[in-house]
């Protein structure tokens, strides 16, 4: 390590001659060395934790949505092309076929995200902050595994040039950069991210007898690999099954309800996560280990998670009791099973910027976003899944609602004044 | 290791040939949990915090009684039974090691200085009477302030005045006195305080340089000489980090101890109260709970529950327009002596704390003792603080003790680094976050060091600061007030009733390293000259 040191100290740029450059040297070596900085004014002594660690907290409980959601991503191409269709069998083929898929959109976004936060943070002449690194782990999940990679691209450039460095960085923007992405390719581009059809990867098209398509990642990498190791190789040519529908659990639950849903995908089923969806979003325990690990570390605030889990039961609730549609008499606990619910008030909602910052605050921000996610998820026609809207929506309202959380101290505290 | 992996492969080898989701969901659950459980473990730290040598409290004279929780009823020593006993569950003690030890330490201490920069608000300039070479005794004028004649600071010992110490743009910053082995004193005839009136008692004090012992909060200034304080604080005893025990301080001064107090009831058209400690096993000294003509008020909680400023905030918090006083206890009983031994005695006891000291204890000095005096041989990788660790002021040993210091600090410098410090860490360090494992073992102690742990960042954690003031203000909204020069807001959020080393823990605990103190200052000079 010391050797590393001194290596990293030899090789350090000038800054003045190489903002850029240096800008990133400083970036590489504070990644593998905390710094020797020691405080020079205010508490002599500080906290073990910092900003970095805080942000990898929250990467390392997103690891088993991703691990998860390759696989789902390799299981539902093959469930649609009748091959392996058991839950352990072709593992490395579903395997390989969701890194194909994954790991281009991921080091696309890291590409376009860590250069434009780079480029600012030399334009800025400071260190880079560590905002994109949970951004840049959440873009990649709530993407469908088919996205054309230009789209991306644009889609994170505009999110981070206009809905961060625009407001000055990390903490200071007012939406959730991973979701802007996203609702700006929702809104731009919508034949690639909303409807049944795109949420099954690797097909010509989302019905039966279609061809699957393979890249050349499969074709020239992958396949002479495992005919080398003697394991079974992607099929040459296969088509779509007769019994194959493309359609979400969602988009079942909006025009059938329940019993439509559970026609096709037993509840177990959706809770385990094999059902096609966005990347890191299906399966449900994985994400509730996600929660359990923001929530034990103090990461993610516990009271915008309870509101939002509350506001969302109690909407159901009362939609159930209302029932006019299918969708309204879906039990309000199996609200839980479908969609992004889970996946959004733990990891979006919970960016602790765009949040409300106070206690009270944040519980009224949390049952909002569970109210709103909700009701546009059930009412609405237009948008197949609600929780996007509503967070965004939230972000936008989050200072009004701290306002107003802090009008009311301060009245209190004038009132405390005059006894 | 071997057997459970073993039974592990057993278990889910079976769910390999399942059909169907419903078989594989069980094993799926338990794979998961156990996954997670082990993850946390290892991410937080649990081997290298449960490996690393747990000290053990020293002393357990001031071990507290309970810890307070956040929900749960707490449990109160017996001495507080049937008393009205302030209960602030907000807060954080940082456990760091070298807690001085219950014996004094003989320093033999020459050199003294009279630090002008000690005291906010002298401008510009004060004026010196006296010059280098110059022979004083103890309660001598040094220097008086410019604008205001009156408020004269006095020599604590008498001596020869070696050094006259100009910082910048030929700013005063210290008048060095060498001290003679016996302190000669300027005799002092104080008036009767029973029967003199408030004008008689407040020419005197400003005559005998005494007037510098009162601090005027909001702003934490040497209050101007026409105020009249709506009431008087003390605090009996300190919750900081490495604090000294405030009834090692008082023991045998337990009569000036009570003169000052006295004097202090004349001062003020309010009351004087006093804030006693319901965290210790044992009562406080007596010469605290048996004080007459003032107001008790019992305090339990951890730190930062001993600052005087949570205490008035308590008891009487400062509304826009008032103004109290608040002294130390070394302070009153330096007031006290005025009346009783009738010369300016400026007796410290000063603890020298920390993992970086030579040796732990209380040394028995004056007001502005020199570092390297007070502390032994230096050592080079040590920071030398005076104050404690959170709102302190780092000293060479050339330096001397602030005025309203009562103990030396001395920590470890942190300039190392960290490979990967900030995912897997390699040393350990007090942490109120629970991404490390500090909260499983709540009792260990560090030695704690200067390293920043990290670069400084804009605010993301809007959640840091909550519990750790246990006051009505929102800190983190207050800060950024402060930063967008919004006065109503920072007077409304209670700015007025802050002092650094109430957010000074909260600064201890940001995620993104600001410099609230420095933050908190900006905002109340900005309101001081608007006053002015």
């Amino acid at each position: 390590m010391k050797k590393l040191r001194e290596f990293f100290h030899r090789i350090e740029p000038d800054k003045k001659e190489h903002p850029l450059l240096h800008t990133l040297y400083d970036g590489l070596f504070t990644f593998f060395f905390v710094p020797n900085t020691v405080t020079t004014q205010g508490a002599h002594i500080r906290d073990k934790v910092d900003l970095k660690r805080v942000m990898v907290t929250v990467v390392l409980a997103l690891t088993l949505c991703y691990i998860f959601g390759i696989w789902n991503i390799g299981h539902q191409h093959f469930l649609a092309i009748g091959q392996y269709t058991g839950l352990f069998e072709g593992l490395h083929l579903k395997f390989a076929f969701g890194l194909a898929k994954i790991l281009p959109i991921f080091i696309v976004t890291h590409l376009v995200g860590l250069g434009i936060e780079f480029y600012y943070a030399a334009k800025r002449g400071h260190s880079i902050e560590e905002g994109f690194l949970v951004s840049g782990a959440l873009i990649p999940l709530i993407m469908p595994p088919d996205i054309p990679l230009w789209i991306l691209a644009v889609g994170v450039a505009f999110a981070l040039i206009l809905g961060k460095e625009a407001f000055g960085g990390t903490g200071m923007n007012v939406w959730n950069i991973a979701l802007l992405a996203r609702v700006f390719i929702f809104f731009s581009y919508p034949a690639v991210i909303s409807g049944d059809e795109v949420w099954v990867a690797g097909l010509e098209a989302a019905k039966p007898g279609a061809a699957a398509q393979y890249g050349w990642i499969e074709t020239y990498i992958f396949n002479p690999l495992f005919q080398l190791l003697g394991l079974s190789t992607f099929p040459d040519s296969a088509t779509v099954v007769d019994t194959f529908s493309g359609a979400t659990p969602l988009s079942l639950a909006f025009s059938g309800g329940w019993d439509a849903v559970t026609a096709r995908f037993s509840p177990a089923e959706l809770w385990f996560g094999a059902i096609p969806g966005s990347v890191g979003e299906v399966s449900k325990p994985l994400i509730l280990a996600g929660m359990a690990i923001l929530l034990i570390t103090g990461v993610a605030s516990w009271r915008i998670i309870a509101g939002g889990l509350l506001g969302a039961a109690i909407t159901a609730w009362l939609l159930n009791l209302w029932g006019a549609t299918p969708m309204m008499q879906i039990p309000w606990y199996y609200h839980f099973y479908l969609g992004s619910a889970l996946f959004a008030i733990t990891f979006m909602a919970t960016d602790p910027v765009t949040a409300s910052t106070t206690p009270m605050g944040k519980w009224i921000y949390g049952l909002l976003i569970g109210f709103f996610g909700i009701i546009v998820r059930v009412i609405n026609p237009a948008y197949p899944e609600g929780w996007m809207l509503a967070i965004l929506f939230m972000n936008t309202f989050a200072p009004l609602i701290d306002h107003i959380v802090i009008e009311m101290k301060i009245k209190r505290r004038l009132s405390r004044a005059k006894v | 290791m071997k057997r459970v992996l073993f039974s592990a492969f057993f278990f889910y080898s079976s769910a390999l040939h399942a059909q169907s989701v419903e078989e594989v969901l069980p094993k799926f659950h338990a794979l998961i949990a156990g996954l997670t459980f082990l993850f946390l473990i290892f991410y937080i730290g649990v081997p290298q915090y449960a490996l690393y040598r747990a000290r053990g409290w020293v002393g357990d004279r001031k071990r507290r009684y309970s810890r307070p929780t956040r929900v749960l009823p707490v449990r109160l020593p017996d001495y507080v039974r049937g008393k009205k006993v302030h209960i602030l569950r907000q807060g954080h003690d940082i456990a760091l090691s070298g807690v001085p030890r219950n014996k004094l330490i003989d320093r033999t201490i020459r050199h003294y200085a009279i630090q002008p920069t000690n005291f906010r608000g002298i401008f510009p300039i004060p004026k010196l009477t006296v010059q280098v070479g110059d022979r004083v005794k103890a309660g001598d004028v040094l220097y008086y302030q410019r604008y205001q004649p009156k408020i004269q600071h006095v020599a604590p010992v008498s001596g020869e005045i070696t050094a006259i110490n100009r910082g910048r743009k030929r700013s005063i910053i210290e008048v060095v006195i060498a001290a003679d082995e016996q302190t000669e004193y300027k005799p002092l005839q104080p008036p009767d305080w029973k029967n003199s009136s408030r004008e008689e008692l407040v020419e005197f004090l400003l005559q005998c340089g005494a007037w510098p012992l009162f601090n005027q909060r909001p702003y934490d200034i040497i209050p101007p000489i026409d105020a009249v304080p709506r009431d008087i604080f003390i605090s009996t005893f300190s919750t900081a980090p490495l604090a000294p025990d405030y009834d090692m301080i008082v023991n045998g001064h337990g009569e000036a101890f009570q003169m000052g107090l006295n004097v202090l009831t004349r001062l003020t058209s309010g009351k004087v109260h006093l804030g006693l400690n319901a965290n210790g096993i044992y009562p406080p000294a007596s010469e605290y709970t048996e004080a007459t003509g003032v107001e008790k008020h019992w305090f339990y909680g951890v730190h930062p529950t001993g600052n005087v400023g949570v205490q008035i905030h308590h008891i009487a918090p400062i509304r826009p327009g008032d103004v109290v006083w608040t002294l130390t206890v070394q302070q009153v009983i330096q007031l006290g002596k005025i009346w009783t031994e009738q010369k300016w005695v400026a007796d410290r006891v000063i603890a020298i704390t920390g993992a970086g000291a030579e040796e732990t204890g209380y040394v028995r000095t004056k007001v502005g003792a020199n570092i390297g005096e007070l502390i032994g041989e230096p050592h080079e990788k040590t920071r030398y603080i005076s104050g404690d660790v959170l709102s302190g002021e780092t000293k060479a040993p050339h330096q001397f003790l602030n005025w309203q210091h009562e103990m030396v600090s001395c920590i470890p410098e942190g300039d190392y680094f960290e490979p990967f410090g900030w995912l897997i860490p390699s040393r350990v360090a007090p942490s109120r976050s629970r991404t490390l494992a500090n909260f499983v073992f709540p009792n260990k102690v560090f030695d704690g060091d200067t390293n920043t742990h990290g670069e400084k960042r804009a605010f993301v954690m809007s959640d840091d600061y909550d519990g750790l003031l246990p006051m009505d203000i929102p800190l983190y909204h207050l800060m950024k007030a402060i930063l967008v020069n919004d006065y109503d807001k920072m007077e409304q959020l209670g700015i007025k009733e802050l002092s650094e080393e109430d957010v000074a823990l909260a600064e201890w605990r940001c995620t993104s390293k600001q410099p609230l103190q420095q933050i908190l200052r900006r905002g109340l000079e900005m309101w001081r000259e608007q006053e002015m």
